[in-house]
């Protein structure tokens, strides 16, 4: 019973992210929900190593890859909004409307 | 139920409750400030979750990697583009919002739902525990050792990628002089402002 438990738990976690990705304007903000995204896809994992995986923790493993290419994406994130800031003077979500048409 | 199951199910009970309002507040307070330290309680409960899931190494790894550096570089971050501005109202916003509450609340059903309609084959192995680490070193220099050296290149040029990316530009409108031929990355000189002009005017 508890491996439903974390499962219920990271879907909601994870549909929270999705909310913050979606609404919020602020592109700080946005970089936040992506984060929380990718927690509830390692709580997910380490649900799943630990429940049915529990003597060859590839969960784990796979884990650990995921938090190294979040904090590199979180890195190359806030490059880029650095620079869009520079260039645009704002960090509004709806004002960026470089690719848009 | 003994005791030991009682205080896993009610500290999984506490975390989990920490965790979803943290996120919440995340995602729904106004102010910036506030969500980054509250993205920091919910890494903080989601190591604690690890540690309840038998995963001692990958708890200390969220709390070095998320806290110490990805929440450290979300604050820099918004100090750096801390512009107080006010957004400009959108006509029909409220539409755009309650639509995707309404597609997160039926995503959330839906995958709840087929959690606990599917009947999970729980191994009945003893989990690795403290030998987690050993195991999770085996596995990256045998079967994982690629993804592994994957990883190392990326996290090179995402260093590479996030300076060049970052750096005021310089265009320089004349070629320069013969001095300046030493390899350096020229940036565009900054602006001198005044200290705390940016908020009180914006």
């Amino acid at each position: 019973m508890q491996l439903e438990y974390f499962l219920i738990l990271a879907a909601a976690l994870f549909c929270v992210g999705i909310y913050g990705l979606v609404t919020s304007r602020n592109v700080i903000r946005v970089l936040m929900s992506i984060e929380l995204m990718l927690n509830a896809v390692n709580l997910n994992l380490m649900a799943f190593s630990n429940y049915l995986d529990p003597a060859e923790i590839k969960g784990q493993v796979f884990a650990v890859f995921v938090i190294t290419i979040a904090a590199a994406e979180a890195a190359v994130g806030l490059a880029i909004v650095l620079s869009i800031y520079r260039n645009r003077d704002t960090v509004d979500m709806e004002q960026f409307n470089l690719l848009k048409w | 139920m003994n005791l030991a199951e009682g205080v896993q199910l009610v500290s999984t009970g506490i975390l989990g409750v920490l965790m979803l309002g943290a996120a919440l507040g995340v995602v729904l307070l106004s102010n910036i400030v506030y969500s980054a330290f509250l993205l920091a309680m919910v890494f903080v409960s989601i190591s604690g979750l690890y540690i309840l899931l038998n995963a001692g190494f990958v708890a200390a790894a969220q709390v070095l990697v998320y806290v110490g550096a990805v929440n450290i570089l979300i604050l820099f971050g918004i100090m750096l583009v801390n512009k107080r501005e006010d957004f400009q109202p959108i006509s029909n916003a409220w539409i755009g919002k309650a639509a995707t509450g309404a597609v997160c609340v039926g995503l959330f059903t839906l995958l709840s739902s087929m959690v606990m309609a599917t009947s999970w084959q729980l191994s009945t192995e003893a989990p690795a525990g403290e030998a987690a680490i050993e195991i999770i070193g085996l596995h990256f220099f045998s079967d994982f050792l690629l993804p592994f050296e994957l990883v190392s290149v990326l996290l090179l040029m995402t260093l590479v990628g996030a300076i060049i990316l970052a750096r005021r530009e310089y265009i320089p409108d004349y070629e320069p002089a013969d001095e300046q031929k030493v390899l350096t990355l020229r940036e565009r000189p900054r602006e001198l402002v005044a200290a705390g002009s940016d908020s009180q005017d914006s």
